[in-house]
């Protein structure tokens, strides 16, 4: 049975269909009004996440399919002990497909060994947030007309920010790709990412300092900078200016440079910056909307 | 027990020189009731250090786990005081069950009844990662 657990499980043939239904869709929406009608999508948040799962749920609901689910772990089975396995295979008995977000890493593995209906993972502790990853691609391609030959600098929290990792694993596939990553020495990459760059011999240079390296990119990810993540207060206060985008940092930034981020942000994106014609986060939104709706489709169709 | 002279048993040699304590562990030796001796850093021609361990009894091996640890010991199984076996070991592609993933937020620290599952990254570095949450675990760690 078809899932999506990580996106470097689904090739970059298929990602690229996905980016064509999801064009389509933007294009003729009216095409897609019934097209998962009579079909009902659980969504299982076992931690709160309200855009994600709102994204879900609007997708679903444009599809002219049903959803159903809880939004938190304490309103759900779980909280009197039940195992991921056991959820999924009674959720399965309900719905047809499965959108879920857990705040153990792997418990969407788990959970497709397990079900009768597809899994997506909608985000897995610090692990994997692989329909993020699809709202961003799709983004990257709309907005550079390509997903080759690009420098990609990632900004901010990168050991735990799960969309950075997905990101990285699905564009370090295509030709001629290049990471700039910059955060505090505290918050890089995890090995086990640095290890993966390294053995499909993609280029990534490691930086503390956004202004260093701002003029050299293509696409700009930012993520969220969070006080407690630092180990001490000196490099936090150090540090902190670095990760935050003003328009006085994009200066030296190209004129076809896109800024992207997941949200929510909280101040690491100044809000003058949002005038900016580079700006692409709230695109990203409506983009995700459209390429779950496509991500949806192409589930329901190959468990048929 | 004389350690020289095992009548049924095993004589786990050319152990990386301190990697036999993990060993031990892993392999819950402690459990056993049988003679159990470990010499740590005795002197060698080809690994100029080792580590043996010597078991007095021919109980059933995991050797999944010797060979995450250390895929270059070698495993003498002895009968009736004679030498009848001597198990090279390769490095497993995967671990099931056998060893405990160390990152706290992975599933398989609260989902009931789930085994741990190493698999093998790379063989030159000696790279497993967790199958559920692909945390890198080293056979020196």
């Amino acid at each position: 049975m078809l899932h999506l657990l990580d996106i470097a499980d689904w090739s970059p043939e298929d990602l690229e269909k996905l980016m064509d239904v999801a064009d389509d869709m933007i294009a003729r929406p009216d095409d897609y009004f019934d097209a998962a009608k009579r079909k009902k999508l659980a969504t299982l948040f076992y931690e709160p996440s309200t855009r994600t799962r709102l994204s879900f749920e609007a997708a679903m609901l444009e599809l002219g399919g049903q959803v159903l689910g809880f939004s938190e772990a304490s309103s759900s089975s779980v909280s009197k002990g039940e195992s991921v396995a056991d959820t999924v295979r009674t959720v399965g008995c309900y719905a047809d497909l499965i959108a879920m977000r857990h705040p153990k890493e792997g418990a969407p593995t788990v959970a497709a060994a397990f079900s009768p209906v597809p899994i997506i993972n909608a985000g897995d502790g610090g692990h994997h947030h692989p329909t993020q990853t699809l709202a961003d691609l799709l983004t990257i391609r709309r907005e550079k007309g390509r997903l080759n030959q690009l420098v990609i600098g990632l900004c901010g929290d990168l050991q735990f920010g799960r969309t950075v990792h997905s990101l990285m694993n699905a564009m370090a596939r295509y030709k001629s790709i290049r990471f700039v990553l910059v955060s505090p020495e505290e918050l890089r990459v995890p090995e086990y990412l640095r290890e993966g760059m390294k053995s499909l011999g993609v280029p990534f240079t490691e930086v503390e300092r956004l202004e260093d390296v701002i003029g050299t990119l293509d696409v700009l990810y930012m993520t969220r900078v969070q006080k407690e993540r630092f180990f001490n207060e000196a490099d936090y206060v150090r540090l902190k200016d670095s990760y935050i985008l003003t328009m006085e940092k994009l200066k030296p930034a190209r004129r076809d440079l896109s800024i992207m981020h997941p949200l929510p942000r909280v101040n690491e994106i100044r809000q003058a910056v949002d005038k900016d014609p580079r700006a692409c986060y709230f695109k990203q939104v409506l983009n995700g909307k459209h390429m779950r709706k496509a991500l949806i489709l192409k589930l329901l169709e190959a468990a048929k | 027990m004389n350690i020289n002279e095992i009548q049924d048993g095993y004589v786990i040699d050319h152990i990386h020189a301190g990697r036999a304590m993990r060993i031990y562990r892993y392999l819950e030796l402690d459990q056993l009731d049988c003679s159990v001796a470990i010499i740590k850093n005795a002197k060698s021609q080809r690994m100029g250090r080792k580590d043996i361990i010597k078991i007095d009894e021919l109980i059933p091996l995991n050797l999944e786990i010797i060979s995450y640890i250390d895929a270059s010991a070698t495993v003498n199984v002895i009968k009736d005081g004679k030498l009848i076996d001597k198990k090279r070991l390769t490095m497993p592609e995967r671990v099931v069950g056998a060893l405990k993933c160390k990152n706290p937020r992975c599933i398989t620290q609260t989902e009931q009844e789930l085994q741990h599952v190493f698999v093998l990254k790379d063989r030159e570095k000696a790279i497993y990662s967790c199958y559920y949450c692909d945390t890198i675990h080293k056979p020196e760690d």
